[in-house]
């Protein structure tokens, strides 16, 4: 598996550290909802297909990266700078 | 009061000769890293421009007074003056410097790092982030059979152990 890093170009999977879904990049406002916080917090699906991660480039640029792939295929779609991704 | 003595990071490991190989320590003189703050990566360069006379290297490379350490960090081998434009960090003792050169160079870092050195790809002025074994390193090209390493200073003797263990093999065959 390869990563398409934005800086550094396509990378071994074993320079990677992966973080989790890129849903922690959605905090939900102070006031929001308790179910707002609880799906931030501890909710996560867990697909058969395309999913959204986060993963820091450690062994590298030192980025964090916002990855698109597919967890049946194992396809690596899209790797974007997380400071780039509208949140 | 203490006498301190002054010792390299790579102070009784280098210089080495393997087969064509050679490693020699490289000690820079002035190690600053440089992060400029948001917006301001173009007032850093025009401000290094006028100070070294070099400007920020692109991503990925390096020139005569600068590389690019990884993303929004560049190193810089001068004493800089930047003001409030960039986080800056004095690292001249911090990173065990090796040049590892001659003919077969390339075949030797080819046994240990996951990227792809060759001149075709990797050329002079070039520099990457990447892995040396299991250490986080900085490479850069400085000729047609010259590279130069950079690792954290607390890992100066396993890099040497690496280079000289993946040299043997190659001077082996």
């Amino acid at each position: 598996m390869r990563i398409n890093c934005p800086n550094c170009g396509e990378r071994d999977r074993r320079e990677f550290y992966y973080q989790g879904d890129a849903l922690a990049l959605h905090r939900p406002a102070a006031g929001a909802d308790p179910l707002a916080w609880d799906d931030y917090l501890h909710n996560r699906d867990n697909p058969a297909g395309d999913t959204t991660d986060l993963w820091f480039h450690e062994a590298g640029c030192g980025a964090w990266l916002v990855v698109e792939r597919n967890t049946v295929t194992h396809a690596v779609h899209n790797a974007t700078l997380v400071e780039k991704v509208r949140r | 009061m203490a006498e301190l003595i002054a010792i390299s990071p790579c102070n009784g490991l280098l210089p080495l000769t393997v087969g064509a190989v050679t490693l020699t320590e490289v000690m820079p003189e002035r190690v600053m890293s440089v992060a400029p703050f948001d917006g301001r990566e173009k007032a850093v360069s025009t401000a290094l421009k006028e100070q070294c006379g070099v400007s920020l290297p692109a991503r990925n490379r390096r020139n005569k007074a600068a590389q690019w350490f990884g993303h929004g960090v560049w190193l810089v081998y001068a004493d800089v003056d930047l003001g409030v434009m960039a986080a800056v960090t004095d690292q001249t003792d911090a990173w065990a410097v090796v040049a590892v050169a001659g003919d077969g160079a390339v075949d030797v870092l080819a046994r240990l790092v996951p990227i792809d050195l060759r001149l075709v790809h990797f050329k002079s002025g070039h520099t990457a982030r990447t892995m040396l074994g299991h250490m986080s390193v900085a490479i850069s090209r400085t000729g047609d059979d010259t590279f130069e390493i950079m690792a954290m200073r607390s890992m100066a003797g396993t890099l040497v152990h690496e280079l000289e263990t993946a040299a043997r093999g190659v001077a082996a065959r």
